[in-house]
């Protein structure tokens, strides 16, 4: 009798192979390091973008248009994507919204950025960025996101650079299968980012825009909802704007017994009480530094040299997390504290959270 | 030369505690005027730098496919030294001092990078940034001082083991990485005290050999086989390159500590060390090697070893636009800067190996830290 054992599927193959012999041959470096030199955006490559244009949407506000690599997978309308940029020659990451509709027939995205007063990437991204530049890209994320089919009446509550990731939902079709309201308040009519799109959609009969100018008629109240939009709690609605507005938006829904209607944005952490702050150690990279209560981890490890890995900086992308092994970390948006216990791997947000005590971080 | 304490004339006993101090601090204001400007120059630069040494390495070894054809051999191998030269000095060493980490660029950290070399680049890391940075011509401390084969200071005692080091020199020139290697590995001490067995050695061990081994396949396997025909000239070519690397830092990195001129130090001169007192070590214990651009560049801008030693962390291309401010100090202060071309600083330090392969001369020098004082507390105090 015999008796046969199946051969294994043979998993390796010729690509595969020549990619092992390639490394043989550009060890200690990889074949991509060369490669990267030629064609950044290749497929298989780390994932990057080169900028293609740059166009100034108000006196702050500029629209990158991007190339990306290969290997994007898309987006949905009302994502964000992480964009890191070389500034001053150190990498920085941020998220910013994808403003452009998907499926665009030449394949690129765009983002929009307001700069914001003393925003290092931010005033960078707007004022100084070069055509030509290769940005580093993560694939797009996000809930931020309409359902599908789209809800019959919707309605978009946002301010200043709010607006973005709505205006790639407005631009992917959205105002010919909803009734859409968009309210929207800037400081004056030329702050609007969008200002023109916006007005000519809502003269087309696509979208009922409401604007609203800040610097002559104050900040909206949620009170004044009832007279511009009549129906707003019965609307499905999408809100992205400062954290005072998100915060005021989201009691007047929950009063009105109607959360599940509502979805936000947020684009900053809101940090309430710092608490005490402690040591940091870095076990992996060596490195010990002091940080106060009101110090993202994340900030402290950079200012050590540490090797941090970042995204959002508002707690929203998990592009930061780091195992916490032992010690305990303060959430800076409600105070939580999270400990660990020797042996641990508590997965923590640096952006997000300081040291409260002694704490060790596995990087 | 001499531990520092041991001196007919101390050169630094003209120094009060105070004078050391002030020193440190107007150093601390260098390098600190560097770190508000460091930026985008540095990152364009050690990316070109890369850009460029990685394009001449594959060339160089495209040439080399064709290496029958002598003049391809030629240029070949002479790209492929260079890139190889350009690597292991003005990539390699700075970007694993953490030089560029300030970029938080995954691909140009100290923390990421791995160098065409055949120690890994986490072996070397703690052999050279923390121990002989640290401890900087500390005599029983600095490894560097000989690397355990040699006698490079009178007060390093002779055996006649030491006979034979002009050779041990040469032969360590010749293949420096792997003497590297195993200087990193401590073999020479850990095998001595019946250490090779531990865990923790036999890893790191373990590490070297697969790192031989890639380097090997990749150098004397793999490019001569991908050469076809040129196997035997294409092998030739890497071990000729090579050889060229390894002479080559060696000398740039013998012109760094062994010169005359350069000061050394007892083990408990620096028992309590102040900032002050270890940046003044630092000045004393190295040499620089005057030339040009090109020489900079090529030496991995180790012909500013001594601002190199002052800071070792900042960009290398800054140290020669600080050179001329250290330099000020050092006379201010009524130090010596040593420093000369590279013929005339490697033949001191050759000198100095093949002199003191025999015993000292005359009377016996103290060999050991008999004298209590403190080098630079002597000063003054």
């Amino acid at each position: 009798m015999t008796t046969t054992v199946p051969h294994p599927p043979a998993k390796t193959s010729v690509r595969d192979r020549l990619l092992r012999l390639a490394e043989t041959v550009t060890t200690p470096l990889l074949p991509a390091d060369y490669l990267d030199l030629v064609a950044p955006l290749r497929a298989g490559a780390a994932l990057r973008g080169r900028i293609v244009a740059v166009d100034r949407e108000t006196r702050d506000a500029a629209t990158l248009t991007i190339q990306p690599g290969r290997d994007w997978r898309g987006h949905l309308p009302g994502q964000y994507v992480r964009l890191g940029v070389d500034v001053d020659g150190v990498r920085q990451w941020r998220a910013y919204s994808v403003t452009s509709a998907p499926d665009r027939p030449d394949g690129l995205i765009s983002v929009t950025v307001k700069a914001i007063p003393d925003g290092r990437v931010s005033n960078h991204l707007v004022h100084r960025t070069r055509v030509g530049t290769i940005v580093q890209l993560d694939q797009a994320t996000g809930d931020f996101v309409l359902p599908d089919p789209v809800p019959a009446r919707v309605l978009f509550l946002t301010a200043g650079s709010g607006i973005t990731p709505v205006m790639g939902m407005l631009r992917s079709g959205v105002p010919s299968r909803a009734d859409v309201v968009v309210v929207h308040s800037a400081p004056t009519p030329d702050d609007v980012v969008f200002g023109g799109q916006l007005r000519a959609l809502a003269a087309q009969g696509g979208i009922r825009l409401v604007e609203r100018h800040t610097d002559r008629d104050g900040l909206l109240g949620v009170d004044e909802l009832a007279d511009l939009v009549p129906d707003h709690l019965d609307r499905q609605t999408w809100a992205c704007g400062p954290v005072g507005m998100l915060d005021a938006v989201q009691e007047h829904w929950a009063a009105a017994g109607v959360a599940d209607r509502l979805h936000t944005e947020r684009f900053r952490p809101t940090v309430i009480a710092p608490g005490e702050g402690g040591t940091v150690t870095f076990t992996r990279a060596g490195l010990t530094v002091a940080a106060d209560g009101g110090t993202p981890i994340l900030d402290a490890g950079e200012a050590a040299g540490a090797l941090m890995p970042s995204g959002c900086r508002m707690g929203i992308c998990y592009g930061c997390v780091l195992p916490l092994r032992q010690g305990a970390v303060r959430d800076l948006r409600d105070g939580t504290l999270t400990t660990a216990l020797p042996g641990d791997g508590v997965l923590i947000q640096t952006c997000v959270s300081a040291a409260a005590g002694t704490c060790d971080i596995d990087l | 030369m001499t531990v520092i304490q041991h001196k007919p004339v101390n050169p630094i006993a003209h120094l009060s505690a105070e004078d050391i101090e002030i020193l440190g601090k107007e150093l601390d204001a260098i390098r600190d005027r560097v770190l508000a400007e460091r930026g985008e120059s540095d990152a364009a630069y050690i990316r070109k730098v890369i850009k460029t040494q990685r394009t001449l390495e594959m060339s160089s070894r495209a040439v080399l496919l064709f290496s029958l054809f002598p003049p391809a051999w030629v240029v070949g191998t002479a790209g492929l030294a260079v890139a190889k030269i350009l690597e292991n000095m003005e990539i390699g060493h700075n970007i694993l001092h953490g030089q560029y980490d300030f970029m938080r660029d995954p691909k140009i950290h100290s923390t990421t990078w791995e160098w065409d070399h055949v120690s890994p680049a986490e072996q070397w890391k703690h052999s050279h940034n923390q121990l002989h940075h640290t401890y900087t011509n500390v005599l029983g401390k600095d490894n560097d001082l000989g690397y355990g084969i040699m006698r490079v200071d009178e007060d390093q005692k002779w055996y006649p083991m030491h006979l034979g080091q002009p050779l041990w020199n040469f032969l360590n020139a010749c293949f420096f990485e792997y003497g590297i290697a195993a200087y990193d590995l401590e073999l020479g001490r850990n095998l001595r005290k019946g250490r090779h067995k531990t865990p923790e050695f036999r890893a790191r061990l373990r590490g070297v050999g697969r790192k031989i081994r890639r380097q090997v396949l990749k150098d004397y396997v793999i490019h001569p086989l991908l050469s076809g025909p040129s196997f035997l000239s294409t092998l030739a070519a890497t071990f000729t390159a090579n050889l060229i690397r390894n002479l080559w830092s060696h000398s740039v990195i013998m012109c760094g500590h062994f010169p005359n001129g350069v000061e050394t130090f007892s083990k408990t001169s620096i028992e309590g060390e102040t900032r002050g007192e270890w940046y003044l070590r630092q000045m004393l214990g190295s040499a620089n090697i005057s030339g040009s651009r090109l020489m900079h560049v090529m030496t991995g801008n180790l012909s500013f070893q001594i601002e190199h030693h002052l800071f070792p962390d900042l960009p290398s291309k800054r140290y020669q636009e600080i050179a001329p401010q250290v330099r000020a100090l050092f006379d201010r202060y009524g130090l010596s800067y040593t420093t000369g071309p590279l013929p005339k600083q490697v033949a001191s330090a050759w000198w100095k190996v093949i002199r003191l392969s025999l015993p000292n001369r005359g009377a016996a020098r103290p060999t050991t830290d008999e004298r209590p004082a403190r080098a630079l507390a002597t000063s003054g105090v």
